[in-house]
């Protein structure tokens, strides 16, 4: 028997910091993750990639664009709650797990941000 | 939490070493490790915009002996965490848990992943697809 309130387990006021937000966004996430990565598998197989002509052409049509943005920022936003977790998991010291969740936040927002900015640089013509 | 040592929950050592165990414990490593692909993925998307000497240079490194060993590592690391991913998101549904499912399912995550993994690895290396 929990002596905690369903309330104060919601709002995040025990030593698990937070209620189900996280879990939702790990799973939602994930399903979204399913098809685009049968999506890119399926497109780079097809693709020759050495020929750097072709993959802008492929990468510059509007759909593809459009799903490889989304892979990029879902797999990023995915992989930000993963590691985290293992963050809170194996990092014992408070100063350096808030140094890793801090750091973590600044590494996915900057790669993902600069991947998005390329896929657009390609898909509006600009390569 | 306070920094000073407190009394631990039996971890690892105490259990005996399963399947399923060891898949967690793998999908754990391959979530990391694919984070790191992920970085790999932005730069190869940059290299891209970045023109053909860019991209030239970043396959360059991609099909290097160390480039295609860590890429076949990741992917056989991104069928295996996409594959069992799909069974922790059955378990989510609340199916699946009986001792005879989990082990099917077990094995079905592991060998597809070694198929599948073998098979693109197969192709990149043998096919040409990036020669």
């Amino acid at each position: 028997m929990s002596l905690r309130s369903p309330l104060g387990r919601v709002l995040g006021t025990g030593s698990a910091k937070d209620g189900t937000a996280h879990w939702w966004a790990q799973r939602v996430s994930a399903v979204a993750l399913v098809p685009l990565c049968v999506w890119f598998v399926w497109s780079l197989s097809g693709l020759s990639l050495r020929d750097h002509a072709r993959v802008v052409a492929w990468l510059a049509t509007p759909l593809n664009a459009l799903l490889m943005m989304f892979l990029v920022a879902v797999a990023a936003y995915h992989a930000f709650l993963g590691t985290c977790v293992v963050c809170e998991d194996y990092v014992p010291s408070h100063a350096a797990r808030v140094f890793w969740l801090v750091s973590l936040r600044f590494l996915y927002l900057i790669t993902s941000g600069a991947a998005v900015l390329a896929v657009l640089r390609v898909a509006l013509g600009n390569v | 939490m306070p920094d000073r040592a407190r009394p631990l929950s039996p971890h690892l050592q105490i259990y005996r070493w399963q399947m399923g165990n060891s898949l967690s414990i793998m999908h754990r490593l391959s979530g990391v490790f694919l984070a790191l692909g992920l970085l790999a993925l932005c730069y190869w998307l940059m290299s891209i915009a970045g023109g053909a000497a860019a991209y030239a240079a970043a396959m360059e490194a991609l099909v290097s002996p160390l480039g295609l060993l860590v890429l076949c590592g990741w992917i056989f690391a991104f069928f295996f965490h996409l594959l069992n991913g799909i069974r922790h998101l059955f378990w989510d549904a609340g199916r699946g848990f009986e001792a005879a499912d989990r082990r099917i399912s077990g094995w079905l995550v592991i060998v597809g992943s070694v198929a599948f993994s073998v098979g693109v690895c197969a192709c990149l290396l043998y096919a040409g697809a990036v020669r």
